[in-house]
């Protein structure tokens, strides 16, 4: 690779890296949805797919075949370029969001880091921007549908992401306060000293903000046990009732996308990132530079991992709320408490300095 | 770069608010809004304000414009009508809005040898981070302005509920 | 290749200007409130321009406070509009000029 320039190099790591990381996000996404039905399956005492291929791994593959096969009906009535603009939003903001998250520990390659697509020193604040400009997917899907469920559901959508939005940007702040800065790398390295005791959620005595992140998550994503806007007992399927074929696999997609995303940032604010959560102790154990990257990609995924079967398993678990409760939670109870967090983390950062 | 970053934004900022201008349903000028707001969000980027470029991200199109979507949504807002109003606008407006053009862009012109050139990222230093500066501005000098902006917000949220409830 | 700063400042004119246009010749009170927060960015933009022109950060910050008291202003006038709504059921600037009556 000698006879490249340093600018031809970055542009071709960039588009290796872009590629690679959204082959393996869809991919992921497509598991996703797999893994949760058969866990749900399995907590409701019963098989979940098993058909296709051996204990049903194919059927992702069968199913997003299905969905590119279909008919993709448009209804009469609908606002033509918003109803097909909608998906889009929704899906690519929820692809964008992945490209500041850093998989693995630092692995500089002729200048370039192979596990993080960008290193911004904004990086949170683009996430944060990213995911508040999804809601327009949500939102105009159910306007152009011209269909009275899905202008209730993308309403719902709507009002509660964005009063979600505040407590969750509100439970970030005591991270950055600790961390100094808004670079998911830098926040990633405040917490690697001492394995999971420096990780925010323990060293850091951020469990409350943890909790209050938790909490708005799933109400960002729509999912259990906030997912009024799709509540299939009262609105048919919410804002995306009138969508078929790929245009309702972009927002089945978005989804599980923003789902790993919302697993990512937790991972990395409150988790230690792709650090161990034995600091350095096994270090001598894989020490070549390809064995220690292969293990700090390891950790961040099964941290990722187990995100998501803790979304799993509250989607079985806990039924739905009302929609004034939804709302009351989310602005008496959990702003407060983050506000308090906040108040508290930065009394106590300035006793220690 | 910079040249190719403030063609490529300005020209789809202006086309948005052209746009804007030009469409009669209202959610479709919200849309134009949002692009414009994205497109200046890259151009404040390119100025070197990063803490800026977010913030009319998450404010401005994530919070703001999507008030007004939502309020578009809640109200049905159909298409608007012309009316005898909208004639007498069109007559007055248009000329209006060039004459101010011309004399803003007139006074920027003429003066754009001492308006000096622009660096990409900006002339800050890269060790104290664009955010950083700010946030020290705002909690030492400007701490009291600060303060009575979050007053306001609380004022207009109150008045907000209050203008808002059913039995106005 | 450099931009100079008076071409963001004419850009922040046209957007200026077609907010103008808009505020007047548009009868939905909706976007006409749309329009202002279109003059509003515009005029920010130049606070950025000039801010990078002088090396300072006070442009930045005038920006920063324009976003929190629009943000206010959306949410009390987007109240209004509401609360107009209910009255009148129509959002046309035309027909709600009948304080005469």
């Amino acid at each position: 690779m000698s006879h490249l320039n340093n600018f031809e190099i970055f542009l071709l790591f960039s588009i290796v890296k872009i590629a690679v990381v959204l082959v393996i996000t869809l991919l992921a996404v497509a598991y996703t949805v797999l893994l949760e039905r058969k866990l749900l399956g399995r907590m409701q005492n019963r098989w979940g797919p098993s058909r296709v291929g051996p204990f049903g791994l194919l059927q992702p593959l069968v199913d997003g075949l299905k969905l590119f096969l279909k008919e993709d009906m448009m209804p009469l009535a609908v606002e033509r370029p918003l109803f097909i603009l909608a998906p889009i939003i929704a899906f690519s903001c929820a692809m964008i969001s992945i490209s500041v998250v850093p998989f693995g520990a630092t692995t500089m390659v002729h200048g370039v880091d192979l596990f993080q697509i960008a290193n911004l020193n904004i990086g949170l604040l683009v996430i944060l921007g990213v995911t508040s400009i999804g809601v327009y997917g949500i939102a105009l899907s159910g306007w152009s549908s011209n269909n009275k469920y899905s202008l209730f559901g993308s309403l719902r959508a709507t009002a509660q992401v964005i009063s979600y939005e505040l407590a969750l940007g509100l439970s970030l702040v005591g991270v950055i306060l600790r961390a100094q800065s808004l670079s998911l790398r830098d926040i990633v390295n405040s917490q690697s000293a001492h394995g999971a005791l420096s990780w925010n959620i323990f060293g850091g005595f951020q469990f409350v903000a943890f909790f209050i992140y938790l909490m708005a998550a799933y109400a960002e994503t729509n999912r259990s046990p906030f997912d009024l806007s799709e509540a299939e007992s009262e609105l048919v399927a919410g804002y995306n009732t009138e969508y078929s074929s790929m245009k309702f696999a972009m927002f089945f997609m978005a989804e599980y996308a923003n789902m790993i995303t919302v697993a990512c940032v937790a991972t990395l604010l409150f988790f230690g990132g792709a650090s161990s959560p034995f600091g350095h102790i096994f270090d001598h154990v894989a020490s070549g530079w390809f064995l220690s990257a292969l293990c700090s990609v390891a950790w961040f995924v099964a941290k990722v991992f187990a995100f998501l079967l803790l979304y799993i398993w509250v989607r079985a678990t806990l039924p739905r709320f009302r929609y004034d409760q939804l709302m009351g939670f989310g602005w008496k109870f959990l702003l407060p408490v983050a506000m308090v967090n906040i108040l508290a983390t930065a009394l106590a950062l300035s006793y220690h300095s | 770069m910079q040249i190719a970053l403030f063609i490529i934004f300005g020209l789809l900022a202006v086309a948005g608010a052209l746009n804007l201008l030009f469409q009669r349903h209202p959610i479709n000028s919200a849309l134009s809004l949002v692009v414009v707001m994205m497109s200046l969000a890259v151009l404040y980027w390119s100025l070197g304000a990063e803490f800026l470029a977010a913030a009319q991200v998450i404010v401005y199109a994530g919070a703001i414009m999507v008030l007004f979507v939502f309020v578009v949504m809640l109200l049905n807002a159909g298409e608007e009508d012309r009316t005898h109003g909208s004639k007498i606008a069109y007559i007055a407006g248009i000329p209006g809005a060039a004459a101010i053009f011309c004399l803003l862009s007139f006074v920027f012109l003429s003066e754009r040898g001492q308006f000096g050139t622009t660096q990409l990222g900006g002339y800050l230093t890269s060790s104290v981070s664009n955010i950083s500066e700010i946030s020290h501005i705002l909690f030492t000098s400007l701490l009291l302005p600060f303060e009575v902006t979050s007053i306001l917000i609380l004022v207009a949220i109150l008045g907000a509920v209050v203008l808002a409830r059913k039995e106005l | 290749m450099v931009v100079p700063i008076a071409c963001y400042l004419v850009l922040a004119a046209v957007l200026f200007s077609i907010g103008i246009a808009a505020f007047l010749i548009r009868r939905n009170i909706i976007t006409i409130f749309m329009s202002i927060e279109l003059m509003l960015n515009a005029v920010n933009l130049t606070f950025v321009a000039f801010a990078h022109m002088w090396h300072q950060l006070s442009g930045q910050i005038f920006v920063f406070f324009v976003m929190v008291v629009a943000a206010a202003e959306a949410a009390v006038g987007l109240a209004i509009i509401i609360a107009l709504f209910r009255v009148r059921q129509t959002l046309n600037v035309d027909q709600v000029d009948l304080l005469k009556n």
